[in-house]
Protein backbone atom coordinates (compact mmCIF):
# COMPACT_ATOMS: atom_id res chain seq x y z
CA UNK A 1 0.00 0.00 0.00
CA UNK A 2 1.68 3.60 -1.25
CA UNK A 3 0.88 6.31 1.18
CA UNK A 4 1.62 9.90 -0.77
CA UNK A 5 3.28 12.45 1.49
CA UNK A 6 -0.22 14.49 1.07
CA UNK A 7 -2.22 11.38 2.54
CA UNK A 8 0.39 11.08 5.44
CA UNK A 9 -0.28 14.49 6.35
CA UNK A 10 -3.71 14.40 6.22
CA UNK A 11 -4.14 11.05 8.70
CA UNK A 12 -1.43 12.36 11.07
CA UNK A 13 -3.69 15.03 12.90
CA UNK A 14 -0.98 16.92 13.73
CA UNK A 15 -0.43 17.88 10.60
CA UNK A 16 -4.02 18.56 10.13
CA UNK A 17 -3.90 20.55 12.99
CA UNK A 18 -0.59 22.62 11.60
CA UNK A 19 -2.42 23.18 8.03
CA UNK A 20 -5.52 24.49 9.75
CA UNK A 21 -3.91 26.89 12.42
CA UNK A 22 -2.96 29.78 10.23
CA UNK A 23 -6.56 30.09 8.62
CA UNK A 24 -8.16 29.92 11.65
CA UNK A 25 -6.65 32.56 12.89
CA UNK A 26 -6.86 34.61 9.92
CA UNK A 27 -10.70 34.21 9.53
CA UNK A 28 -11.19 35.13 13.51
CA UNK A 29 -9.54 38.40 12.71
CA UNK A 30 -12.05 38.86 9.57
CA UNK A 31 -14.50 38.14 12.39
CA UNK A 32 -13.53 40.57 15.10
CA UNK A 33 -13.31 42.84 11.82
CA UNK A 34 -16.82 42.25 10.57
CA UNK A 35 -18.14 42.73 14.19
CA UNK A 36 -16.17 46.13 14.73
CA UNK A 37 -17.78 47.54 11.51
CA UNK A 38 -21.13 46.61 12.03
CA UNK A 39 -20.85 47.91 16.04
CA UNK A 40 -18.47 50.48 15.56
CA UNK A 41 -16.63 49.18 18.63
CA UNK A 42 -19.86 49.72 21.15
CA UNK A 43 -19.23 47.04 24.26
CA UNK A 44 -21.62 43.79 23.60
CA UNK A 45 -23.55 42.05 26.21
CA UNK A 46 -24.31 38.58 25.97
CA UNK A 47 -27.51 37.17 26.39
CA UNK A 48 -30.49 38.58 24.50
CA UNK A 49 -30.70 37.09 21.26
CA UNK A 50 -31.93 33.43 20.40
CA UNK A 51 -29.54 31.57 17.57
CA UNK A 52 -31.20 28.35 17.10
CA UNK A 53 -28.25 25.83 14.78
CA UNK A 54 -28.11 22.08 14.25
CA UNK A 55 -25.63 20.81 16.46
CA UNK A 56 -24.05 18.66 13.88
CA UNK A 57 -24.94 19.87 9.71
CA UNK A 58 -24.94 16.84 7.69
CA UNK A 59 -23.96 18.67 4.87
CA UNK A 60 -22.10 22.24 5.14
CA UNK A 61 -23.82 23.46 1.96
CA UNK A 62 -27.13 23.92 3.43
CA UNK A 63 -27.37 24.59 6.92
CA UNK A 64 -30.74 25.97 8.66
CA UNK A 65 -30.31 29.15 10.65
CA UNK A 66 -33.05 30.89 12.92
CA UNK A 67 -31.92 33.86 14.85
CA UNK A 68 -34.34 36.17 16.69
CA UNK A 69 -33.58 39.43 19.33
CA UNK A 70 -36.40 41.14 21.15
CA UNK A 71 -36.26 45.17 20.28
CA UNK A 72 -33.56 44.65 17.37
CA UNK A 73 -33.37 46.66 14.68
CA UNK A 74 -30.88 44.92 12.64
CA UNK A 75 -28.95 41.53 13.00
CA UNK A 76 -25.44 40.45 11.65
CA UNK A 77 -24.78 37.15 10.91
CA UNK A 78 -21.66 35.96 10.83
CA UNK A 79 -19.33 31.86 10.29
CA UNK A 80 -16.01 32.37 11.92
CA UNK A 81 -14.70 29.04 10.38
CA UNK A 82 -15.53 30.25 6.32
CA UNK A 83 -13.24 31.97 4.16
CA UNK A 84 -15.05 35.43 4.59
CA UNK A 85 -17.13 35.52 7.99
CA UNK A 86 -20.00 37.18 6.85
CA UNK A 87 -23.22 35.53 5.84
CA UNK A 88 -26.16 38.27 5.96
CA UNK A 89 -27.63 41.33 8.14
CA UNK A 90 -30.95 41.51 8.50
CA UNK A 91 -32.64 44.71 8.81
CA UNK A 92 -35.79 45.36 10.71
CA UNK A 93 -38.66 47.60 8.99
CA UNK A 94 -41.55 49.23 10.72
CA UNK A 95 -43.97 46.48 9.31
CA UNK A 96 -41.94 43.67 10.40
CA UNK A 97 -44.04 41.31 12.91
CA UNK A 98 -41.22 40.56 14.57
CA UNK A 99 -37.18 40.77 14.90
CA UNK A 100 -36.19 37.28 13.57
CA UNK A 101 -35.56 35.75 10.41
CA UNK A 102 -34.57 32.34 9.22
CA UNK A 103 -32.24 31.22 6.32
CA UNK A 104 -30.19 28.62 5.16
CA UNK A 105 -26.36 28.87 5.39
CA UNK A 106 -22.52 27.42 3.85
CA UNK A 107 -20.18 26.37 6.11
CA UNK A 108 -17.08 25.33 5.03
CA UNK A 109 -16.07 22.92 8.14
CA UNK A 110 -16.86 22.89 12.04
CA UNK A 111 -17.33 26.17 13.37
CA UNK A 112 -18.91 29.12 14.99
CA UNK A 113 -22.10 31.35 13.86
CA UNK A 114 -22.00 34.31 15.48
CA UNK A 115 -25.12 36.79 15.10
CA UNK A 116 -25.08 39.88 16.78
CA UNK A 117 -28.08 42.55 17.31
CA UNK A 118 -28.27 46.53 17.41
CA UNK A 119 -31.24 47.01 19.64
CA UNK A 120 -33.30 49.80 19.30
CA UNK A 121 -31.55 51.89 21.86
CA UNK A 122 -28.40 51.65 20.19
CA UNK A 123 -26.64 48.38 22.41
CA UNK A 124 -25.39 45.61 21.12
CA UNK A 125 -26.00 41.49 22.14
CA UNK A 126 -24.33 38.80 20.72
CA UNK A 127 -24.97 34.78 20.68
CA UNK A 128 -22.37 32.05 19.32
CA UNK A 129 -23.35 28.44 18.66
CA UNK A 130 -20.82 26.00 17.32
CA UNK A 131 -22.13 23.80 14.66
CA UNK A 132 -20.16 20.70 13.51
CA UNK A 133 -20.07 20.26 10.05
CA UNK A 134 -19.25 16.43 8.40
CA UNK A 135 -17.01 15.70 5.84
CA UNK A 136 -15.59 12.51 4.77
CA UNK A 137 -18.93 10.81 4.23
CA UNK A 138 -20.22 9.12 0.68
CA UNK A 139 -19.46 12.10 -2.15
CA UNK A 140 -21.78 10.40 -4.40
CA UNK B 1 -30.97 25.12 -14.99
CA UNK B 2 -30.26 28.75 -15.57
CA UNK B 3 -33.86 29.87 -14.69
CA UNK B 4 -34.15 31.69 -11.62
CA UNK B 5 -37.54 32.21 -10.08
CA UNK B 6 -39.05 33.04 -7.02
CA UNK B 7 -41.34 31.40 -4.59
CA UNK B 8 -43.23 33.05 -1.59
CA UNK B 9 -45.76 31.63 0.47
CA UNK B 10 -48.15 34.43 1.97
CA UNK B 11 -51.54 33.64 3.84
CA UNK B 12 -54.34 34.70 1.11
CA UNK B 13 -55.87 37.04 4.23
CA UNK B 14 -55.07 38.34 7.95
CA UNK B 15 -56.96 40.15 10.65
CA UNK B 16 -56.20 44.27 10.82
CA UNK B 17 -53.26 44.27 12.69
CA UNK B 18 -52.00 40.47 12.45
CA UNK B 19 -48.49 39.23 12.99
CA UNK B 20 -48.07 36.53 9.75
CA UNK B 21 -44.88 34.31 8.45
CA UNK B 22 -43.84 34.61 5.31
CA UNK B 23 -41.88 32.35 3.62
CA UNK B 24 -39.59 32.81 0.04
CA UNK B 25 -37.40 31.08 -2.00
CA UNK B 26 -35.55 31.80 -5.37
CA UNK B 27 -33.87 29.80 -8.02
CA UNK B 28 -30.07 31.54 -8.00
CA UNK B 29 -26.82 29.39 -7.58
CA UNK B 30 -25.27 31.85 -5.30
CA UNK B 31 -21.96 31.26 -7.31
CA UNK B 32 -19.80 31.81 -4.22
CA UNK B 33 -16.63 33.21 -6.47
CA UNK B 34 -14.65 30.68 -4.33
CA UNK B 35 -14.48 28.05 -6.65
CA UNK B 36 -12.59 26.97 -9.96
CA UNK B 37 -13.83 25.32 -13.49
CA UNK B 38 -12.15 22.42 -14.53
CA UNK B 39 -9.66 23.82 -16.15
CA UNK B 40 -8.63 25.87 -12.90
CA UNK B 41 -9.72 28.89 -13.61
CA UNK B 42 -11.69 31.02 -10.74
CA UNK B 43 -15.67 30.48 -11.53
CA UNK B 44 -16.76 34.82 -11.08
CA UNK B 45 -19.10 35.48 -8.11
CA UNK B 46 -22.93 35.55 -9.04
CA UNK B 47 -24.68 35.88 -6.09
CA UNK B 48 -28.42 37.72 -4.78
CA UNK B 49 -26.65 40.04 -3.04
CA UNK B 50 -29.74 41.76 -1.25
CA UNK B 51 -33.54 41.05 -0.44
CA UNK B 52 -36.45 43.30 0.28
CA UNK B 53 -39.95 42.78 1.60
CA UNK B 54 -42.26 45.58 1.98
CA UNK B 55 -46.06 45.76 2.32
CA UNK B 56 -47.77 49.10 0.81
CA UNK B 57 -44.54 50.65 -0.15
CA UNK B 58 -43.59 50.44 3.90
CA UNK B 59 -40.56 47.87 4.54
CA UNK B 60 -40.85 44.80 6.31
CA UNK B 61 -37.11 43.01 6.29
CA UNK B 62 -34.12 43.74 4.15
CA UNK B 63 -30.88 41.62 3.98
CA UNK B 64 -27.45 42.20 2.50
CA UNK B 65 -26.20 38.91 1.71
CA UNK B 66 -23.34 37.40 1.70
CA UNK B 67 -21.48 34.60 -0.56
CA UNK B 68 -22.08 32.16 2.63
CA UNK B 69 -25.79 31.73 1.89
CA UNK B 70 -27.11 28.48 0.24
CA UNK B 71 -27.84 28.11 -3.02
CA UNK B 72 -31.81 28.36 -3.81
CA UNK B 73 -31.45 31.26 -0.99
CA UNK B 74 -34.63 30.77 1.32
CA UNK B 75 -35.63 33.19 4.08
CA UNK B 76 -38.48 32.97 6.72
CA UNK B 77 -40.01 36.33 8.84
CA UNK B 78 -42.90 37.86 10.40
CA UNK B 79 -44.65 40.71 8.73
CA UNK B 80 -47.50 42.46 10.36
CA UNK B 81 -50.36 43.10 8.54
CA UNK B 82 -52.15 46.60 8.96
CA UNK B 83 -54.56 46.74 6.27
CA UNK B 84 -55.54 44.87 3.12
CA UNK B 85 -53.05 45.59 0.27
CA UNK B 86 -49.91 43.76 -1.34
CA UNK B 87 -46.28 42.65 -0.93
CA UNK B 88 -43.35 43.09 -2.99
CA UNK B 89 -40.34 40.92 -2.62
CA UNK B 90 -37.11 41.71 -4.63
CA UNK B 91 -33.93 40.04 -4.93
CA UNK B 92 -30.46 41.86 -6.49
CA UNK B 93 -28.35 39.87 -8.53
CA UNK B 94 -24.40 41.02 -8.57
CA UNK B 95 -25.27 41.64 -12.59
CA UNK B 96 -28.01 43.99 -11.76
CA UNK B 97 -30.87 41.99 -12.42
CA UNK B 98 -33.60 43.02 -9.88
CA UNK B 99 -36.08 39.91 -9.37
CA UNK B 100 -39.51 40.48 -8.16
CA UNK B 101 -42.48 38.51 -6.76
CA UNK B 102 -45.95 40.10 -5.57
CA UNK B 103 -48.63 38.80 -3.26
CA UNK B 104 -51.89 40.25 -2.35
CA UNK B 105 -53.43 39.88 1.11
CA UNK B 106 -57.09 40.38 1.99
CA UNK B 107 -58.55 41.46 5.86
CA UNK B 108 -61.07 39.58 7.41
CA UNK C 1 -0.22 -7.83 -6.98
CA UNK C 2 -2.56 -9.44 -4.36
CA UNK C 3 -4.35 -12.98 -4.19
CA UNK C 4 -8.16 -12.73 -4.43
CA UNK C 5 -8.25 -13.71 -0.85
CA UNK C 6 -5.70 -10.90 0.51
CA UNK C 7 -7.82 -8.54 -1.52
CA UNK C 8 -10.96 -9.53 0.13
CA UNK C 9 -9.40 -9.66 3.69
CA UNK C 10 -7.68 -6.14 3.22
CA UNK C 11 -11.57 -4.33 1.44
CA UNK C 12 -12.97 -6.22 4.93
CA UNK C 13 -10.73 -4.63 7.00
CA UNK C 14 -11.00 -1.21 5.37
CA UNK C 15 -14.83 -1.18 5.49
CA UNK C 16 -14.53 -2.37 9.06
CA UNK C 17 -12.34 0.46 9.57
CA UNK C 18 -14.78 3.09 8.13
CA UNK C 19 -17.62 1.80 9.46
CA UNK C 20 -19.15 2.73 13.35
CA UNK C 21 -22.04 2.99 15.56
CA UNK C 22 -23.94 6.36 15.34
CA UNK C 23 -23.72 8.47 18.19
CA UNK C 24 -27.17 10.25 18.41
CA UNK C 25 -28.86 11.03 15.62
CA UNK C 26 -32.56 11.87 14.88
CA UNK C 27 -35.51 10.25 16.54
CA UNK C 28 -35.63 7.06 15.01
CA UNK C 29 -38.91 6.67 15.89
CA UNK C 30 -40.09 10.02 14.27
CA UNK C 31 -43.05 9.77 11.42
CA UNK C 32 -43.04 11.11 8.10
CA UNK C 33 -45.45 13.67 7.50
CA UNK C 34 -45.80 15.69 4.10
CA UNK C 35 -48.36 18.19 4.05
CA UNK C 36 -50.57 16.75 6.94
CA UNK C 37 -50.22 13.32 4.40
CA UNK C 38 -48.38 10.80 6.69
CA UNK C 39 -46.28 8.76 4.59
CA UNK C 40 -45.16 4.57 5.45
CA UNK C 41 -41.62 4.52 6.18
CA UNK C 42 -41.48 1.46 7.95
CA UNK C 43 -42.63 -1.67 6.62
CA UNK C 44 -42.65 -5.12 7.64
CA UNK C 45 -41.00 -7.49 5.11
CA UNK C 46 -42.60 -9.90 3.05
CA UNK C 47 -41.30 -13.69 3.16
CA UNK C 48 -38.44 -14.40 1.08
CA UNK C 49 -36.83 -10.83 1.55
CA UNK C 50 -33.62 -9.62 2.92
CA UNK C 51 -34.84 -7.81 5.29
CA UNK C 52 -36.44 -8.05 8.41
CA UNK C 53 -38.25 -4.09 8.04
CA UNK C 54 -37.90 -1.90 5.23
CA UNK C 55 -36.97 1.51 6.22
CA UNK C 56 -37.40 4.94 4.24
CA UNK C 57 -34.07 6.86 3.87
CA UNK C 58 -35.70 9.47 5.87
CA UNK C 59 -35.41 8.00 9.18
CA UNK C 60 -31.83 7.92 8.80
CA UNK C 61 -31.00 11.57 8.51
CA UNK C 62 -30.37 14.51 10.87
CA UNK C 63 -33.56 16.24 12.70
CA UNK C 64 -33.05 19.36 10.39
CA UNK C 65 -32.67 17.56 7.19
CA UNK C 66 -35.63 15.45 7.67
CA UNK C 67 -37.76 18.80 8.29
CA UNK C 68 -37.43 20.06 4.96
CA UNK C 69 -39.09 17.52 3.63
CA UNK C 70 -42.51 17.75 5.62
CA UNK C 71 -43.37 21.30 3.57
CA UNK C 72 -43.70 21.53 0.11
CA UNK C 73 -42.48 24.94 0.39
CA UNK C 74 -39.99 24.62 2.75
CA UNK C 75 -38.57 21.44 0.19
CA UNK C 76 -36.39 23.03 -2.61
CA UNK C 77 -37.20 20.05 -4.96
CA UNK C 78 -40.51 22.00 -5.48
CA UNK C 79 -38.15 24.62 -7.36
CA UNK C 80 -38.17 22.06 -10.45
CA UNK C 81 -41.24 20.84 -9.84
CA UNK C 82 -42.54 23.81 -10.81
CA UNK C 83 -40.49 24.00 -14.04
CA UNK C 84 -41.06 20.74 -14.81
CA UNK C 85 -44.87 22.09 -14.62
CA UNK C 86 -44.49 24.61 -16.91
CA UNK C 87 -42.16 21.98 -19.22
CA UNK C 88 -45.33 19.67 -19.08
CA UNK C 89 -47.55 21.97 -20.89
CA UNK C 90 -44.92 23.55 -23.30
CA UNK C 91 -45.19 22.56 -26.92
CA UNK C 92 -42.37 21.14 -28.37
CA UNK C 93 -40.37 19.68 -31.66
CA UNK C 94 -41.67 19.12 -34.91
CA UNK C 95 -45.84 17.84 -34.28
CA UNK C 96 -46.16 20.77 -32.49
CA UNK C 97 -47.32 18.58 -28.92
CA UNK C 98 -46.54 19.69 -25.11
CA UNK C 99 -47.12 16.68 -22.88
CA UNK C 100 -50.60 17.99 -21.70
CA UNK C 101 -51.62 17.38 -25.44
CA UNK C 102 -52.11 14.03 -24.76
CA UNK C 103 -52.00 13.28 -21.41
CA UNK C 104 -53.90 16.42 -19.58
CA UNK C 105 -53.58 17.21 -16.29
CA UNK C 106 -50.59 15.83 -14.87
CA UNK C 107 -52.12 15.09 -11.36
CA UNK C 108 -54.56 13.00 -13.10
CA UNK C 109 -52.91 10.91 -15.72
CA UNK C 110 -49.52 10.52 -14.08
CA UNK C 111 -50.92 9.06 -10.46
CA UNK C 112 -49.47 6.05 -9.75
CA UNK C 113 -47.54 5.79 -12.60
CA UNK C 114 -43.88 5.80 -10.53
CA UNK C 115 -44.80 3.66 -8.08
CA UNK C 116 -45.01 0.50 -10.61
CA UNK C 117 -41.49 1.75 -12.38
CA UNK C 118 -39.36 0.54 -13.90
CA UNK C 119 -41.30 -1.87 -15.67
CA UNK C 120 -41.12 -4.28 -18.18
CA UNK C 121 -42.61 -2.41 -22.05
CA UNK C 122 -44.20 -4.85 -23.80
CA UNK C 123 -43.73 -2.88 -27.61
CA UNK C 124 -40.07 -2.34 -26.73
CA UNK C 125 -39.39 -5.88 -25.20
CA UNK C 126 -37.10 -4.26 -23.15
CA UNK C 127 -37.12 -2.81 -19.16
CA UNK C 128 -38.21 0.65 -19.01
CA UNK C 129 -37.60 3.47 -16.61
CA UNK C 130 -39.72 6.75 -16.49
CA UNK C 131 -37.03 8.13 -18.50
CA UNK C 132 -37.55 5.72 -21.41
CA UNK C 133 -41.28 6.78 -21.14
CA UNK C 134 -40.85 10.12 -21.00
CA UNK C 135 -38.15 10.23 -24.14
CA UNK C 136 -40.14 7.90 -26.12
CA UNK C 137 -42.98 10.09 -25.68
CA UNK C 138 -40.95 13.87 -26.61
CA UNK C 139 -39.00 11.69 -29.42
CA UNK C 140 -42.03 9.80 -31.56
CA UNK C 141 -45.60 11.79 -30.03
CA UNK C 142 -43.63 14.91 -29.90
CA UNK C 143 -40.92 14.79 -32.61
CA UNK C 144 -38.39 16.73 -30.37
CA UNK C 145 -35.19 15.95 -28.99
CA UNK C 146 -34.49 13.69 -26.30
CA UNK C 147 -33.64 14.56 -22.94
CA UNK C 148 -30.23 13.26 -21.42
CA UNK C 149 -30.93 11.19 -18.44
CA UNK C 150 -29.50 12.18 -15.04
CA UNK C 151 -29.81 16.04 -16.65
CA UNK C 152 -32.47 19.08 -14.78
CA UNK C 153 -34.88 19.06 -17.44
CA UNK C 154 -35.55 14.67 -17.06
CA UNK C 155 -34.67 14.86 -13.58
CA UNK C 156 -37.26 17.81 -12.68
CA UNK C 157 -40.12 16.28 -15.14
CA UNK C 158 -39.46 12.83 -13.32
CA UNK C 159 -39.95 14.30 -10.09
CA UNK C 160 -43.22 15.93 -11.44
CA UNK C 161 -44.50 12.64 -12.39
CA UNK C 162 -43.22 10.69 -9.44
CA UNK C 163 -44.95 13.59 -7.23
CA UNK C 164 -48.59 12.39 -8.58
CA UNK C 165 -48.02 9.27 -6.90
CA UNK C 166 -46.97 10.48 -3.30
CA UNK C 167 -48.09 8.53 -0.72
CA UNK C 168 -48.83 5.39 -2.62
CA UNK C 169 -46.84 2.24 -2.32
CA UNK C 170 -44.22 1.37 -4.41
CA UNK C 171 -44.67 -1.76 -6.11
CA UNK C 172 -42.93 -2.92 -9.03
CA UNK C 173 -43.73 -6.51 -10.57
CA UNK C 174 -40.94 -8.67 -10.72
CA UNK C 175 -42.39 -11.48 -11.81
CA UNK C 176 -42.82 -13.05 -16.13
CA UNK C 177 -40.40 -11.14 -18.62
CA UNK C 178 -39.20 -8.70 -15.93
CA UNK C 179 -37.87 -11.78 -13.72
CA UNK C 180 -34.60 -11.79 -15.49
CA UNK C 181 -33.81 -8.43 -15.11
CA UNK C 182 -34.56 -8.73 -11.30
CA UNK C 183 -31.87 -11.93 -11.26
CA UNK C 184 -29.56 -9.18 -13.07
CA UNK C 185 -30.00 -6.25 -11.12
CA UNK C 186 -29.77 -9.19 -7.81
CA UNK C 187 -26.60 -9.92 -9.23
CA UNK C 188 -24.97 -6.27 -9.31
CA UNK C 189 -26.40 -5.42 -5.75
CA UNK C 190 -24.35 -8.11 -4.49
CA UNK C 191 -21.37 -7.76 -6.74
CA UNK C 192 -17.92 -6.04 -5.12
CA UNK C 193 -16.86 -3.20 -6.91
CA UNK C 194 -13.73 -1.12 -7.36
CA UNK C 195 -10.96 -0.71 -5.57
CA UNK C 196 -12.50 -0.76 -2.64
CA UNK C 197 -14.20 -4.25 -3.22
CA UNK C 198 -17.92 -2.99 -1.91
CA UNK C 199 -21.04 -4.45 -2.77
CA UNK C 200 -23.99 -1.97 -2.50
CA UNK C 201 -24.94 -5.01 0.24
CA UNK C 202 -22.15 -4.48 2.10
CA UNK C 203 -23.45 -0.64 2.77
CA UNK C 204 -27.23 -0.58 2.25
CA UNK C 205 -27.77 -4.36 3.72
CA UNK C 206 -25.06 -4.84 6.02
CA UNK C 207 -24.34 -2.06 7.64
CA UNK C 208 -27.65 0.31 7.25
CA UNK C 209 -27.99 2.68 10.93
CA UNK C 210 -23.94 2.75 11.40
CA UNK C 211 -21.96 5.33 10.20
CA UNK C 212 -19.68 5.55 7.53
CA UNK C 213 -17.13 7.67 8.38
CA UNK C 214 -19.63 10.55 8.79
CA UNK C 215 -22.63 9.46 7.00
CA UNK C 216 -24.81 7.67 8.62
CA UNK C 217 -25.69 4.61 6.35
CA UNK C 218 -29.51 3.84 4.74
CA UNK C 219 -30.72 0.93 3.48
CA UNK C 220 -30.74 3.11 0.28
CA UNK C 221 -34.30 3.04 -0.66
CA UNK C 222 -35.38 4.27 -4.09
CA UNK C 223 -39.07 5.29 -3.03
CA UNK C 224 -37.96 9.23 -2.51
CA UNK C 225 -36.05 10.17 -6.07
CA UNK C 226 -35.76 11.98 -7.17
CA UNK C 227 -33.86 13.72 -4.20
CA UNK C 228 -32.57 17.32 -3.43
CA UNK C 229 -29.41 17.12 -2.01
CA UNK C 230 -28.49 19.05 0.64
CA UNK C 231 -24.67 18.43 -1.22
CA UNK C 232 -25.20 19.87 -4.57
CA UNK C 233 -28.53 21.58 -4.31
CA UNK C 234 -30.19 19.96 -7.27
CA UNK C 235 -32.61 16.84 -8.07
CA UNK C 236 -30.35 13.64 -7.46
CA UNK C 237 -31.94 10.74 -10.43
CA UNK C 238 -31.65 6.74 -9.09
CA UNK C 239 -29.20 6.42 -11.83
CA UNK C 240 -27.07 9.46 -10.89
CA UNK C 241 -26.85 8.02 -7.17
CA UNK C 242 -26.07 4.50 -8.22
CA UNK C 243 -23.67 5.93 -10.36
CA UNK C 244 -22.06 8.15 -7.45
CA UNK C 245 -21.97 5.01 -5.47
CA UNK C 246 -20.23 2.66 -7.14
CA UNK C 247 -17.98 5.68 -8.35
CA UNK C 248 -17.14 6.20 -4.39
CA UNK C 249 -15.86 1.94 -4.36
CA UNK C 250 -13.30 3.42 -6.90
CA UNK C 251 -14.78 1.95 -9.91
CA UNK C 252 -15.45 2.27 -13.17
CA UNK C 253 -19.19 2.65 -13.02
CA UNK C 254 -21.86 1.99 -15.51
CA UNK C 255 -23.82 5.06 -17.24
CA UNK C 256 -27.38 6.25 -16.34
CA UNK C 257 -29.83 5.10 -18.67
CA UNK C 258 -27.97 1.84 -19.08
CA UNK C 259 -29.31 -1.73 -18.91
CA UNK C 260 -27.62 -2.42 -15.51
CA UNK C 261 -28.75 0.39 -14.14
CA UNK C 262 -31.98 -0.17 -15.01
CA UNK C 263 -32.07 -3.95 -13.39
CA UNK C 264 -30.42 -2.59 -10.59
CA UNK C 265 -33.70 0.03 -10.23
CA UNK C 266 -36.09 -2.93 -10.58
CA UNK C 267 -34.18 -4.95 -8.19
CA UNK C 268 -33.67 -2.13 -5.57
CA UNK C 269 -37.19 -0.88 -5.95
CA UNK C 270 -38.38 -4.13 -4.98
CA UNK C 271 -36.67 -4.34 -1.76
CA UNK C 272 -38.34 -1.20 -0.89
CA UNK C 273 -41.69 -2.57 -1.81
CA UNK C 274 -44.52 -1.29 0.11
CA UNK C 275 -42.52 2.32 0.77
CA UNK C 276 -44.67 5.31 0.46
CA UNK C 277 -43.23 7.24 -2.81
CA UNK C 278 -41.46 10.28 -1.44
CA UNK C 279 -40.77 12.09 -4.53
CA UNK C 280 -39.63 14.16 -4.34
CA UNK C 281 -37.31 14.34 -1.00
CA UNK C 282 -34.82 15.82 0.69
CA UNK C 283 -31.28 14.19 1.57
CA UNK C 284 -27.51 15.14 2.47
Amino acid sequence: MNITRREALLIGAGGAVMLALPSIAQAKGLTEEAIASFTGGAPIAEGGVDLNTPEIAENGNTVPVEVSAEGATAILLLADGNPTPGVATFHFGPLAGSSSASTRIRLSKTQNVVAIAKMADGSFAKATREVKVTIGGCGG
Amino acid sequence: MAKIKPRVKVPSKAEAGEVITIKTLISHPMESGQRKDKSGNPIPRKIINKFVASFNGQEVISADLAPAVSSNPYFQFEAKVPEAGEFLFQWTDDDGSVYEAKKKIKIG
Amino acid sequence: MFKASQKLAIAALALGALVSAPAAWADEEADLIINGEKMDIRVEAPEGHPLDEILSGWIFRTDETQALETDDFDNPSFIFVEQAQEAWSTVEGEAGKSCESCHGDVAESMKGVRAAMPKYNEQAKDLWSLENYINSCRTERMQAKPWKWAKADMDAMVALIGLQSRGMPMSVKVDGPAAEYFKKGEEIYYTRFGQLELSCANCHEDNYGNMIRADHLSQGQINGFPTYRLKNTKLNSIHARFKGCIRDTRAETFSPGSEEFRALELYVAWRGQGLSIETPSVRQ
